[in-house]
């Protein structure tokens, strides 16, 4: 009885091994044929344009409302120890640390890592990967490697928005509604916020995208069994994503604020 | 290279997946410029051997020689570099849908940098009219093709590279009997245009005649049966006899249960 539970344990922690290294090297021969040619810049252009500027409405809309949201919130918690001028500090903080780069991350991880999943996935079971390796075409290279390195630049360029639009839907709760000075609330704003705070939010966000495009293409790459494998490769790699998202965002924060 | 020294030779080759042996010991020899045809049940290990000729499933044992050379002791880049003689049309075509017909047909040719962009939609046009198919649908992409015209672009992708060896897999499935000799008059002319050595895998008897110079068929992952493609029909090989004329009863035993 003892025995067999240790045995499922055992299993259970080989599997989750075996996982992690094949996750592992994936991600290695990825990395690898981004930096070995031949380069597929149609491939990397497209993937970019896909990431970046479609998932633009749906970044800026999270970012503009946490924004409004932030402001509102902390007004009325800091009101209570008649700490409402710290406002601005808190929105500009929380955006750029923290907010921006996970909240984009975990919505472009819905759009485009499950996007990225269901495409290749399809590719598998339709046999196209096969198709282009007796094209004298490496798969990796042609479809992992490109999406990699676009999704590493795309986060971001989008995080550099969301940042933005997050401060400013702060700005437009607080100026509009809660009866802040404009001005002051800007001059608050950029003398609380250093650069520090910024190049950390987008090094978590250059971190989450290779995470979703990782997952994406590694969840598609491995898919099988018709429909039914792509749908599955497709839940696995938003719900992989999204743990690794909220993970690494811990340890990056350990990284760089921890005294 | 020496007339008696077939174009592919296969010796010993196994795979097995998981507790199942597809593979089990497969001895091929395939002459240049011959078509051979590889009949046999659902699960009997066709498409496996091709996959295994073609480096996308890599064999437990034995050997796979191409002119003499045997492409699974190669360097990686040698067994790229011969593989990339070998054209292949998949079962289902396998074309890429985000690729319009022009630029899957010359996928090859623009991977391996002989045409550049601006010259390969001109040369589409001329493969397309070798599979009996307008210029015009170069333009179009492949979800807004029929399954016929979807397999003659897949067989134009195949020959463009102008391929020594050709497979086939399972080319007239799916396809009504007309498209299905249209399919098949289409194999034999490029084959023999080309001057290339093929093998196709089929369920389609009919197919297979009219494809093969040779015939053999796999069971239970070993080669049962070979001999000229006309001989099929009075081979006197039960097995045979049986695929052939699909009685239920017989030597084949079909696994109804896993």
């Amino acid at each position: 009885m003892i025995l067999d539970a240790v045995a499922s344990v055992g299993r259970g922690s080989i599997g989750v091994c075996r996982v992690a290294g094949s996750i592992a090297l994936f991600a290695a021969t990825g990395v690898f044929h981004i930096f070995h040619p031949p380069f597929y810049g149609r491939m990397f252009l497209r993937a970019l344009v896909e990431i970046a500027f479609f998932s633009l409405p749906v970044v800026a809309l999270t970012a503009i409302f946490t924004g409004m949201v932030l402001a509102l919130q902390s007004f009325t918690g800091f009101s209570r120890f008649s700490a409402e001028s710290a406002v601005a500090n808190v929105v500009v903080l929380s955006v750029t640390r923290e907010l921006g780069p996970v909240l984009a991350g975990l919505m472009v991880a819905g759009r485009v890592g499950a996007a990225m999943a269901a495409e290749i996935g399809t590719m598998r079971v339709t046999d196209q990967i096969d198709a282009l390796t007796t094209l004298s075409t490496n798969p990796m290279k042609y479809l992992v490697a490109p999406r990699l390195l676009a999704g590493t630049i795309a986060l971001p360029l989008l995080v550099v928005v969301a940042d933005i639009l997050g401060v400013l839907g702060g700005f437009i709760v607080a100026t509009l509604k809660l009866g802040f000075n404009p001005a002051t609330y800007l001059k608050n704003t950029l003398d609380f916020v250093q650069t520090d705070d910024v190049v950390s939010g987008l090094v978590k966000a250059a971190v989450f995208g290779f995470i979703i495009t990782l997952m994406g293409c590694y969840q598609g790459y491995r898919s099988s069994g018709g429909a039914e494998g792509v749908g599955a490769a497709t839940t696995a790699s938003v719900v992989a994503a999204s743990i690794l998202i909220l993970a690494f965002d811990y340890i990056l924060t350990e990284m760089f604020f921890a005294r | 290279m020496s007339a008696d020294i077939p174009k592919i030779r296969i010796r010993g080759l196994c795979k097995e997946f998981g507790a199942k042996q597809v593979l089990d010991g497969v001895d091929l020899d395939v002459a240049s410029g011959t078509s051979l045809v590889v009949i046999g049940g659902s699960g009997s290990g066709k498409s496996v051997l091709l996959r295994c000729i073609l480096g996308l499933i890599e064999p437990d044992a034995g050997t796979i020689e191409i002119d003499g050379q045997d492409i699974l002791s190669q360097p990686r880049e040698a067994q790229g570099k011969t593989r990339a003689r070998i054209g292949m049309l998949f079962q289902n075509g396998a074309l890429f849908d985000s690729l319009p017909v022009w630029e899957n047909i010359c996928f090859g040719l623009l991977a391996q940098r002989k045409l550049l962009r601006g010259q390969a939609r001109d040369a589409a046009g001329d493969f397309l009219a070798q599979v009996g198919l307008a210029p015009s649908v170069g333009d179009l992409l492949p979800n807004e093709l029929s399954g016929g015209m979807q397999k003659r672009v897949a067989l134009a992708r195949a020959i463009a590279a102008r391929p020594e060896i050709m497979f086939f897999d399972e080319p007239t499935t799916g396809l009504d009997p007309i498209m299905g000799a249209v399919i098949d008059g289409l194999i034999v002319d490029c084959v023999k245009r080309l001057g290339s050595t093929a093998i196709a895998i089929t369920h389609d008897m009919v197919s297979a005649r009219r494809i093969g110079d040779m015939a053999a068929m796999l069971f239970q992952g070993k080669i049962v049966w070979r001999g000229p493609a006309t001989a099929l029909m009075e081979s006197g090989h039960p097995m045979v006899d049986q695929f052939i004329h699909g009685r239920r009863d017989g030597p084949i035993q079909m696994e109804l249960r896993r």
